[in-house]
């Protein structure tokens, strides 16, 4: 549901500028805070709420169908590796729920392919991928193929 | 502030859209590619852009080969029976073949797995799907992609692909401007991976005002994929095979994990379970296919649609049973939490808890789209082992422009990909274009200045014509001169909708309302030559129009040639109300010349690798 800032909040830090998918979040330049420039192009995802530093960003559900009086608040960390998201209805009632979002300190566990042995001729040839065919199903078995699996090409359809 | 150009030349591998099929495409560009330049560009920030931007909480395509769970062949069974027949069984063999091998990777980069904690394999949501906590899935994915690229542009919308002057028909870059400083940009490429969004916002939504956003599939998903790749001449298959989906009313929440995990099912107003009552209407219309298992989600969809119409509305997903369980009520919340906020948000707001009372659910608006559960997008090339001869021509997933190569929304016929299968033709598809640059197939390109030229003056003409036509009036936004893209957008929407089979009128279309819908969307073509554009942000809002433009146009071409109702639920050709097999179990395919912007429409052959009775 589209988002709002709080004015005592928001420094005007911009990180809520930099990681909008929809391009929505702005600065007001007289204000010098950010604001949603565009509610109807929101998707409420999210993306600006949890990435403020200063949890200045909040969501009010769409005017067209949704009542006020509630709130969906996160925070959302990385160095613990969980979100945690707390709901309040409408009438007061609460859930809180949280949740992994790594299970590695945060981007150490991504490899750089550069660095990998540079593959041969056989391999660039055939239809396999990077760390191919034993990623696949953790064994030695080959990539399958129509031959492997016992099919045949059927006649085409054209009618 | 002037505007400066920016060139980034001797690129090899160029990825147009960095959501999970840009990723996986730039990722693997690199091991196949050690000394090659590859660059994303992305109209977003890639930590958070595409369609998974605001996580996922399952994984759709797995197979768990390694368990026994499922073979490739196994997955073509199904995406074909879902889709009714229709799609390419090459591209979904290929992808299904090296699917687990990229989840695989997510789970050793740190995606966090929920696992059965009896067997200990990944938990199973359904037959396909497995479970996990995605919330920073694509910040992950994300991560991989930077260690392999030489430079990530974020805030760049590509508006155009750039072609060899010495050549017909040969990709050479992409150009496109930097919504935030205005700067025009310029990519001089060997070969393009488009990897951008298919289409939501074409077809009226059923939100409206403040909530126009709410929609299924990202607003930012706004069918650059196939506004650039048919400009550029590529052909196109499935336009037509739009998906519309049966979720949460108003909020979109995923029905997938209710379903399948927490076994909720729907029922009528009155409390009835309705998809039996439509059994032999849909027998009459469809044959044998109603008959499939599981049925074909299509046909789902047109059970719901008949009840509502015969007045025994809403249906509702029966969610207190499975909600006393404390275990599957927290996963129905986190599902939410996990992938659409919103609905949650909803249920907030007006009281709602599953646990107490059964919610409404809806089918939405159409989407054009070829990575969830339709096949919309380019004519492919499979893979050389697998593909007969009509779907074969080099290299895997390059389209039918030379050096055009595509994952995701972009590739026609391989439904059912989802996240992880997106991600996957990224990686066929970069290994491929290393291919094609290593057998000297990308040599001897060359771009004129011209051709540069006339992008920048088309790309940024929205902004002068702003600038003559409001002096022209006082104030507002109502202008005699042109028009800005929220107009053009809600012109585009109400016209799909009423001529095209949007939820206005049940989803119903025919050759007359398409031609109708065809001139009008001629005439608004015309006007987009005088769209209006304050700033940088209205201008990325132009040529988001504009290639929505261009998918709607396509589409409507595409339902006007396929003189069936193949997929009821989805549309329904008044004209023609039956599924024909006999002339109609083919493959669409159009072609729009880049010149004339005359289209030509064929029927190409739909192969089938795999029986039914291999089982």
């Amino acid at each position: 549901m589209p988002t709002f800032v709080y004015m005592t909040r928001c420094d005007g830090c911009g990180e809520c500028v930099d990681i909008c998918p929809s391009d929505i979040m702005h600065i007001d330049k007289t204000l010098r805070r950010a604001y949603n420039i565009e509610p109807n192009m929101c998707w409420e995802c999210y993306s600006c709420v949890k990435a403020c530093p200063h949890q200045a960003i909040d969501v009010r559900g769409y005017a067209d169908f949704a009542p006020l009086g509630h709130s969906v608040r996160v925070i959302r960390e990385e160095e613990k590796g969980t979100i945690a998201w707390k709901i309040t209805f409408r009438d007061g009632r609460q859930k809180s729920f949280l949740s992994p979002i790594t299970t590695k300190p945060w981007g150490s566990a991504i490899p750089e392919l550069a660095r990998l042995p540079e593959p041969g001729k056989d391999v660039r040839n055939s239809e396999l991928l990077c760390y191919e065919p034993e990623s696949i199903r953790m064994d030695d078995g080959d990539l399958q193929t129509l031959e492997s699996n016992g099919l045949k090409l059927k006649e085409g359809v054209y009618y | 502030m002037a505007r400066k150009t920016i060139y980034e030349n001797d690129i090899d591998v160029l990825v147009v859209g960095a959501g999970m099929g840009g990723t996986g495409a730039a990722y693997e560009a690199r091991y196949w590619g050690r000394d090659k330049k590859i660059i994303i560009a992305e109209k977003a920030n890639i930590d958070r852009s595409g369609a998974v931007a605001q996580g996922l909480y399952a994984i759709n395509c797995y197979m768990g080969t390694r368990w026994g769970e499922n073979n490739p062949e196994d997955h073509v069974r199904y995406a074909r029976n879902d889709l009714m027949g229709m799609l390419r069984e090459d591209l979904a063999f290929d992808m299904a073949r090296h699917v687990d091998s990229a989840v695989h990777k997510f789970e050793e980069w740190g995606l966090p797995m929920m696992k059965n904690p009896e067997t200990g394999h990944y938990q199973r949501e359904g037959k396909w799907q497995i479970m996990i906590h995605g919330e920073s899935y694509k910040p992950i994915v994300a991560e991989a992609a930077k260690k392999s690229a030489d430079k990530v542009y974020n805030r760049i919308c590509v508006t155009h692909l750039l072609m060899d002057d010495s050549r017909e028909n040969r990709i050479a870059g992409a150009v496109g401007f930097n919504v935030r400083t205005g700067n025009y940009h310029v990519f001089k490429s060997k070969t393009v991976i488009v990897g951008a969004g298919g289409a939501s916002h074409i077809f009226k939504p059923r939100s409206v005002g403040e909530g126009a956003g709410r929609v299924w599939y990202a607003p930012w998903s706004s069918g650059s994929a196939y506004g650039l790749i048919i400009e550029a001449g590529a052909k196109m298959t499935q336009m037509e095979n739009r998906i519309v989906l049966a979720r949460f009313k108003d909020g979109y929440g995923p029905v997938g994990a209710y379903f399948l995990h927490l076994k909720t099912y729907t029922q009528n107003g009155n409390g009835d379970e309705y998809e039996t009552t439509w059994y032999e209407n849909t027998k009459e219309m469809v044959g044998e296919y109603i008959d499939h298992i599981p049925t074909p989600t299509c046909l789902r969809n047109h059970a719901f649609i008949s009840e509502v119409n015969a007045g025994r509305g809403p249906i509702h997903m029966v969610t207190m049973e499975a909600f006393q369980d404390p275990h599957l009520e927290e996963i129905g919340w986190e599902n939410f939490l996990g992938m659409t906020v919103g609905q949650a948000v909803l249920w907030a707001a007006t009281d709602v808890d599953p646990k107490y009372e059964n919610p409404e659910l809806t089918t939405s608006e159409p989407y054009v789209m070829g990575s969830h559960a339709t096949g919309c997008g380019a004519w492919c090339s499979g893979p050389e082992d697998i593909s007969p001869d009509e779907y074969f021509w080099g290299y895997n997933r390059m389209m039918t422009v030379e050096g055009l190569f595509g994952a995701g929304d972009a590739v026609g016929g391989t439904p059912h990909a989802f996240s992880s299968g997106s991600f996957t033709e990224g990686r066929l598809s970069a290994k491929a274009a290393c291919k094609y640059i290593d057998d000297g197939k990308a040599d001897g390109i060359v771009v004129s200045d011209k051709q540069i030229a006339d992008f920048e003056t088309t790309i940024f003409k929205p902004l002068e014509t702003y600038k003559v036509g409001r002096n022209e009036i006082t104030a507002g936004s109502v202008s005699p001169s042109y028009i800005n893209p929220r107009q053009g957008l809600d012109r585009l929407q109400k016209l799909m909708d009423e001529y095209c089979g949007g939820f206005g009128v049940n989803y119903m279309t025919n050759d007359k309302l398409l031609n109708i819908g065809l001139k009008k969307l001629k005439k608004l073509e015309e006007d987009l030559e005088k769209i209006a554009a304050e700033d940088s942000h209205e201008l990325l809002r132009a040529w988001e129009l504009k290639h929505r433009h261009r998918t709607s146009e396509c589409v409507m071409h595409h339902t006007l040639f396929r003189k069936e109702t193949r997929w009821p639920g989805y549309y329904y050709r008044g004209d023609a109300l039956k599924l024909d097999d006999e002339n109609w179990h083919v493959l669409t395919v159009s072609h729009r010349d880049r010149n004339s912007g005359e289209y030509t429409l064929e029927k190409a052959p739909c192969y089938h690798l795999v029986g039914v009775d291999e089982e």
